[in-house]
């Protein structure tokens, strides 16, 4: 089991976010996380994440107690919120090698990483300042791929993408999936995630159910 | 070396990582050369303007330098986190699983240079707008004085500069933290640069009594920020 909740309480700025969530998930699967706008859908990422501390219930996320030690799990996770986590006065290379050094990956990792996301032509020594948004999200997805992310956490993917990029953001999670690793996106559109995704779950005031 | 937690990359390659980003940002984007020095420029000139007075200048040259030196201080630590915070990329950072103290020295260390570019410009600026006169003893005070007060400077405000990234207001909540915990490093920095300088007919070897005050200043807060920045950046 890749991640395991119970009753998992998360307050945030005094107010639960999570109340009582309860779910698990299976090794491979592409879940995605559904409901209204402050359903608690980010917190339940950012707490899969290790970034939010459990108050009450039990959180396992590949083999780490959330509850004892939060931050064990963050070298196995990738998140990728709202935004990109890059530097836009960086070029593409040398945003994804930044993060590559920071884990120890190789040269070898960047162009991989870069190929697959279709960035490792001219678009690799070009700023991400001056990147679409669509591709501005490639670059940050493919440094998920060279920190050899286990478990992906994703908040709205899609958002800002034109349809072409939504199209390459499904075959990256799916090719993500067949390589091993483990998707949770959250998202409002609903029609192509239920597509991409194996599972769904709902979360609505902070309790999460399956659909 | 010790590793980064759980990546398995030693905690020197995490700081030459930071450190080089940093510095390759700057280069890019060359705030500190383009705007901030220009500013502590203007600064000088404009105490200069205000002063008025030749001899009065250079008794308080010294104390001039540290304090268009703090000014730009609070200008590059907010440029320094804004780069880490505008696509947030210091949430990804709190995700790598790294030791963040590593990212702590990182960053100050980029800090450092910055500052240390910075502060021989307004030397030389000082020497020939002021017209201070400098021995060959007073170089090595001056130099010595530069190290220990950037180091110093350069550590606080990467610690306080993490506290107030994620604040509301951060601009102002900044200069406000910052400046009242720098004021050791702010008169310690003048009295030795004064020395250095011959201010007032003050000897060098007044000056080396406030370098062990910087230093100490700089241990303490190397060691505590190191221990504390992880905590700060993670809450």
């Amino acid at each position: 089991m890749i991640a395991s909740f119970s009753n998992v309480v998360v307050v945030y700025d005094n107010f639960p976010a999570l109340a009582g969530a309860s779910f698990e998930i299976a090794s491979g699967e592409i879940v995605l996380l559904q409901g209204p706008n402050g359903a608690g859908k980010t917190t339940l990422l950012r707490a899969c994440a290790g970034l939010l501390p459990i108050a009450r219930g039990s959180a396992i996320v590949l083999g780490c107690d959330l509850g004892v030690d939060r931050r064990a799990v963050r070298a196995k996770v990738g998140l990728l919120g709202h935004a990109n986590g890059l530097f836009p006065d960086l070029t593409v290379a040398e945003n994804i090698s930044f993060w590559s050094r920071l884990i120890g990956a190789s040269a070898q990792d960047v162009e991989t990483a870069m190929q697959i996301m279709g960035l490792s032509d001219r678009l690799s020594a070009t700023r991400v300042a001056n990147l679409s948004a669509g591709q501005r999200r490639r670059c940050a997805l493919a440094t998920l791929i060279v920190r050899r992310a286990q478990l992906w956490l994703l908040d709205e993917p899609h958002a800002g993408l034109d349809s072409q990029g939504r199209d390459e953001l499904d075959k990256t999670l799916r090719s993500a999936r067949d390589a091993g690793a483990t998707v949770v996106f959250a998202s409002h559109e609903i029609d192509r995630a239920q597509n991409l995704a194996t599972r769904s779950l709902t979360v609505v005031g902070g309790v999460v159910t399956e659909t | 070396m010790k590793n980064s937690l759980d990546t398995g990359v030693t905690k020197g390659k995490v700081v030459t990582a930071v450190l080089s980003k940093d510095l390759k940002i700057e280069m890019r984007s060359r705030v500190v050369t383009n705007q901030v020095l220009p500013f502590a420029g203007l600064v000088m000139v404009m105490f200069a303007f205000a002063l008025d007075n030749d001899d009065v200048l250079q008794r308080v040259a010294g104390g001039l330098v540290w304090l268009a030196t703090l000014f730009s201080l609070f200008i590059i630590v907010q440029r320094s986190f804004a780069i880490d915070t505008q696509d947030g990329a210091l949430d990804s950072l709190r995700v790598a699983g790294i030791d963040l103290s590593a990212v702590f020295f990182g960053k100050a260390i980029a800090l450092a240079l910055k500052l240390i570019a910075l502060e021989i410009v307004l030397i030389c600026g000082a020497v020939l707008l002021y017209r201070v006169d400098l021995t060959a003893s007073g170089l090595v005070l001056l130099v010595t004085c530069v190290l220990c007060a950037t180091s110093g400077l350069a550590f606080v405000g990467i610690l306080y500069g993490g506290l107030t990234a994620g604040a509301k207001g951060r601009e102002t909540l900044l200069p406000l933290l910052l400046l009242p915990v720098v004021a050791p490093v702010l008169i310690a920095a003048t009295r030795a640069t004064e020395a250095a300088f011959g201010s007032g007919g003050a000897q060098t070897s007044e000056g080396w009594a406030w370098i062990g005050l910087l230093t100490v200043f700089t241990a303490v807060f190397g060691v505590s920020g190191s221990l504390a920045f992880g905590s700060l950046i993670d809450e």
